[in-house]
């Protein structure tokens, strides 16, 4: 059992999301840095996508009420055991009565604390991700509140490797308070002025404090439409990260967002950079960098492979060198005023 | 002829048109159950809209020029495929009342009985167009014109599960507590969203839908009998 004696400014339970329901409506939900979440979940030895605490900004303080092997990922909250620093990206064992401590996001702004063996509560179509805005999943289906606990579902007393658990920091994103991050077009991006497009991927964006595990709103300038549309499109689907545009500002749809919508999506940021815009607090800037399909894969596979191998060795030490990226251009060619993307890349045969 | 989009560094869009209508949408349904009978390795979900398909996938296990070439090939062989029908569910709908606040308003803005408005409403089958929006909310189309109603000036707070209202040329049904500005006609007891049960969501994309009136007393009866699987697999009455 673990206990939360102060429950953080908003701490849920998330794992990979409800994946398989977006045709019925239901949205994903899941741990909004999924690299975090399934480090971890790898460090104490359990499967990437196994829920985990996941904490916002100002972290809550937990007790251990039996022996348990845990690890904290994430942003750096200046985690505490009983009061003594401990390191984040390293699984630490805690004795009966032990408290971890998560004060005030120094870096990043979600941290996640992943219990071995997992936690004991119920899956809800199949995840035991918070859906909070439909009230399921997670403890009560609401974020976690002073005094609530949960159940160890196979807590571990001890693992024999513990002190190899670790990453180097040189292997993991760095998170800032400004993110320069990585996005594909389309699939409306023909809704947007060349001038529109333009201003996107030039500007530096701010992060709104009207953002939430829904949206991540960004303050800056209007990004023009092309002539012709209306700001509207008819629904489609959302995915993660996508940039949708309402009245020229961009949002980006995070974990909890609605599986379709009405506003036309001039791209999609990298699933391997949705970390480091999903550890931005309100106020960070963020420039957005178009690439192409080609590059964004080849840069999420790398990303993938740190967590393959840590599954197989656990300590990481050296950083790996960095594999020749696929070749891959993008010109924008000028003729008669019209712009054109031009993408140039090399095939990837799984 | 569709088109094949990208939306992101691990989806796909597959747009079969730009409009809302029974044949694109048709075209939807059947690439949906063809690439579901493809069962592409590496793509994990399929999301049907309107007119487009959104095709998630895991760029660790097959690449995007893969993919594009398979999702091609199954596009070729549309026509031929042959497409089991989706079903129908007859939704029961106790109409007026505290269950249906706005019936008498709507009545009234049509020069209407609420009994004609309940005709009206119950005559014809619906298209699923899609679901979205929240967890099995259907954006149902073909409301007859002469009952289309604009929303509410002021939405209300909240409106109960399973309220049955109109917003302009839409009718459809709010599957959890929400917020909202729909005219409310009445209220099904059918839980088309209960995320406990083993079929959460009873509606498939695709679907047709009818709406019968009940009494109260059907009302909880089938309130009180939680809401039978039977709605999702025969679509019929239960008798």
């Amino acid at each position: 059992m673990i206990s939360f004696r102060k429950k953080g400014l908003l701490t849920t339970v998330q794992d990979f999301g409800r994946a398989g329901y977006q045709r019925y409506g239901m949205p994903v939900c899941g741990a909004m840095d999924r690299f975090a979440m399934a480090l971890a979940n790898l460090l104490v030895g359990n499967p990437q996508g196994e829920a985990v605490v996941e904490a916002t900004v100002m972290g809550p303080t937990i007790v251990f009420e039996e022996p348990e092997i845990f690890a904290v990922s994430g942003g750096d909250f200046g985690p505490t055991l009983n009061g003594e620093p401990i390191e984040i990206n390293r699984a630490y064992r805690a004795e009966a009565g032990d408290t971890l401590a998560l004060p005030m996001a120094k870096s990043g702004a979600r941290a996640y604390i992943a219990f071995a063996g997992g936690l004991d509560l119920e899956e809800v179509m199949g995840s035991r991700s918070t859906f909070l805005k439909g009230g399921i999943g997670g403890l009560d289906g609401r974020p976690l509140q002073d005094g609530s606990r949960i159940g160890l579902r196979a807590p571990l007393a001890d693992l024999p490797d513990l002190e190899e658990r670790f990453v180097s920091p040189d292997l993991l994103p760095r998170y800032g308070s400004e993110a320069e991050v990585r996005f594909t077009y389309g699939p409306q991006d023909d809704l947007f002025s060349a001038d529109g497009k333009k201003t996107f991927r030039s500007s530096v964006y701010t992060l709104s404090d009207k953002s939430d595990r829904m949206g991540f709103r960004m303050d800056g300038p209007a990004v023009e439409r092309a002539a012709g549309s209306d700001g509207n499109i008819i629904s489609d689907g959302i995915c993660f990260g996508a940039i949708q545009v309402t009245n020229g500002q961009p949002i980006v749809m995070m974990a909890d967002r609605q599986t379709t919508g009405g506003y036309p999506k001039l791209g999609c940021v990298i699933a391997a950079d949705l970390p480091l815009l999903a550890q931005l607090k309100a106020g960070d800037k963020v420039r957005f960098r178009p690439v192409s399909v080609a590059a964004g894969q080849a840069v999420y596979r790398r990303q993938q492979k740190i967590l393959d191998k840590l599954e197989k060795r656990v300590a990481l030490r050296a950083p790996e060198p960095a594999e020749e990226p696929p070749l891959c251009g993008r010109f924008l060619i000028h003729v008669n005023g019209v712009e054109y993307d031009i993408y140039l890349e090399e095939q990837y045969d799984a | 002829m569709a088109k094949i989009l990208t939306s992101s560094d691990c989806s796909l869009c597959v747009e079969f048109g730009n409009a809302i209508t029974e044949e694109i949408n048709k075209q939807v349904r059947a690439f949906t159950v063809a690439a579901e009978a493809a069962a592409i390795e590496g793509v994990t979900e399929l999301v049907p809209t309107y007119r487009s398909v959104t095709v998630h996938y895991r760029p660790e296990v097959i690449g995007y020029a893969r993919l594009y070439e398979k999702l091609n090939n199954i596009l070729g062989g549309l026509t031929a495929a042959e497409i089991p029908p989706a079903g129908e569910i007859r939704v029961p709908v106790l109409y007026g009342g505290e269950h249906g606040p706005d019936l008498e308003n709507v009545a009234k803005l049509h020069d209407m009985t609420p009994e004609q408005v309940i005709e009206l409403h119950t005559a014809p089958t619906y298209l699923n167009y899609m679901l979205g929006f929240l967890p099995g909310f259907c954006y149902l189309g073909g409301l007859d014109s002469r009952i289309h109603t604009p929303r509410l000036t002021t939405p209300r707070v909240k409106i109960p599960a399973g309220s049955v209202g109109i917003a302009g040329s839409q009718t459809g049904i709010y599957p959890l507590d929400s917020p909202g500005g729909w005219q409310l006609i009445g209220q099904t007891p059918l839980r088309l969203y209960d995320p406990k049960r083993e079929k959460a969501i009873l509606v498939d994309a695709g679907m047709n839908m009818k709406f019968y009136p009940i009494d109260e007393a059907e009302y909880e009866r089938i309130r009180r009998e939680n809401y039978p699987e039977e709605y999702a697999q025969e679509g019929g009455q239960k008798t």
